[in-house]
């Protein structure tokens, strides 16, 4: 059997979210592997989350957020995009590669964006194979 | 009656076993009240006293410093067979420390470093101790160092590299009455001696090493130097930042967070402000090491099975 990742998506309510919404309502296709998660704003995904995640046996993770300057909240995204760039040097460091964790803005009327994104990361995961951190 | 106590000295510094003295002459009060019945670093007594001694009968056993070896681990689990209440002591027992760093490398890159590759440590027959030699037999030594409360359970935690005095006098009283929670709840940020000089917004446009920077008494953070205040249990009273040093969080985080490291990269990330990714790629990349800048006392339990492999 073909390795089948586990991603944990966690989406903004305002624009990534209804992104994916909109890949719904347009009947686009995207992998299954994907588990989304609502939140609020991308500011909210404390690192502490991303790193349970990971700990709980997710293969990767992804965030997505309005873009630069859209942010419902003003500056919620800029602080995700700081967030992920850090965990990114600190993920290199434990040995778990960087490339599990992603960032992408997705606007609410991108559903073509948020199919072609999640169809890469799924792809991009299933090379990496299983994340060393679940056994 | 007077309280039995116990102290045991696993892998750590020593430091701990010499913070009790710490308290001063409240230790001479203290002395009333308990008998102590072992305490391998200042009595005389044996593992063989210790497992003679009937289940349960200790009223608090005490253990510093982390677990490291199979002797660490076996002593640990006689100890709680052997009291009441458990403690792990300092910042080892709780959580790893420093030496938990050591979870970045396997066994065999350790003893590499020490024993062979050491400038200061002349060994021309490259000799590496092993667990039998002759008639010698050694307690092994772990493939990764681990916390108390990862071999057994703990019942009560008292923090600090070592634990220092304000904390050391709350937690001693609360133990001798039987209370196993202490401590306080809010971040070091909350009683620090700089509070007042923390600005309304903070944001941080380069790090700094502390010692580039000359000590003008305000807030670290402002100044754009790491301190792990934010991220850190408060109890200490700042001793440190009194002396012009940043907090590097000693203390553990707040009881109601999980991940201290995590926190500290949250917050610090919320400085930042609204920079674009090339700002920001040079920004992160001046913080030198990540792992021991934010999980200096927490690596034990962010790594407890080592270091990833993940090439891909």
């Amino acid at each position: 059997m073909s390795f089948e990742p586990k991603i944990v998506a966690f989406l903004c309510n305002w624009c990534a979210y209804a992104g994916a919404d909109m890949a719904g309502t347009s009947r686009l296709k995207y992998p299954a592997n994907v588990i989304p998660i609502k939140v609020m704003c991308s500011g909210r995904v404390d690192p502490e989350f991303i790193l349970d995640a990971f700990k709980k046996g997710a293969d990767g993770v992804f965030i997505g957020g309005c873009h630069p300057g859209d942010c419902h909240y003003v500056n919620g995204n800029y602080r995700a995009m700081h967030r992920v760039a850090m965990l990114k040097k600190l993920l290199k460091e434990m040995g778990l590669n960087p490339k599990r964790l992603r960032l992408e803005w997705i606007s609410a009327t991108e559903g073509v964006k948020f199919s072609k994104v999640m169809k890469e990361f799924v792809e991009e995961i299933k090379k990496l194979g299983p994340s060393p951190w679940r056994k | 009656m007077k309280k039995k106590i116990a102290m045991y000295w696993g892998a750590g510094c020593g430091g701990c076993d010499v913070s009790l003295l710490g308290i001063h002459e409240k230790l001479l009060d203290l002395l009333d009240d308990i008998e102590i019945v072992f305490w391998p670093c200042a009595t005389d007594f044996k593992y063989d006293d210790l497992e003679k001694m009937p289940d349960k009968s200790i009223d608090i056993a005490f253990y510093n410093g982390a677990i490291r070896t199979a002797e660490n681990e076996e002593i640990a689990k006689l100890l709680r067979k052997k009291s009441k209440i458990l403690v792990a002591y300092g910042s080892c027992a709780i959580e790893g420390c420093v030496i938990g760093l050591a979870n970045l490398y396997s066994k065999e890159e350790i003893f590499k470093t020490v024993y062979l590759e050491n400038e200061t440590t002349p060994n021309k027959e490259k000799i590496i101790p092993k667990e039998k030699s002759n008639d010698l037999k050694l307690p092994e030594f772990l493939p990764h160092l681990k916390t108390l409360d990862q071999v057994v359970k703990v019942d009560a935690f008292i923090p600090g590299c070592p634990p220092t005095k304000p904390v050391l006098e709350e937690a001693l009283e609360a133990l001798l009455q039987g209370k196993t929670k202490f401590g306080k709840e809010v971040a070091l940020c909350d009683e620090c001696p700089r509070k007042d000089t923390k600005p309304e917004k903070i944001e941080i446009e380069r790090f700094y090493r502390w010692h580039e920077k000359e000590d003008n008494g305000k807030c670290f953070l402002a100044q754009g130097i790491i301190c792990m205040g934010p991220a850190t249990r408060a109890g200490c009273k700042g001793e440190c930042i009194s002396a012009n040093i940043p907090c590097t969080g000693c203390m553990g985080p707040p009881p109601k967070v999980k991940n201290q490291g995590a926190a500290m990269i949250s917050a610090i990330a919320s400085l930042l402000g609204e920079i674009d990714e090339e700002k920001e790629r040079e920004i992160i990349e001046s913080i030198q090491d990540m792992i021991g800048t934010f999980y200096k006392y927490t690596a034990a339990k962010l790594l407890p099975k080592g270091r990833m492999k993940d090439e891909g």
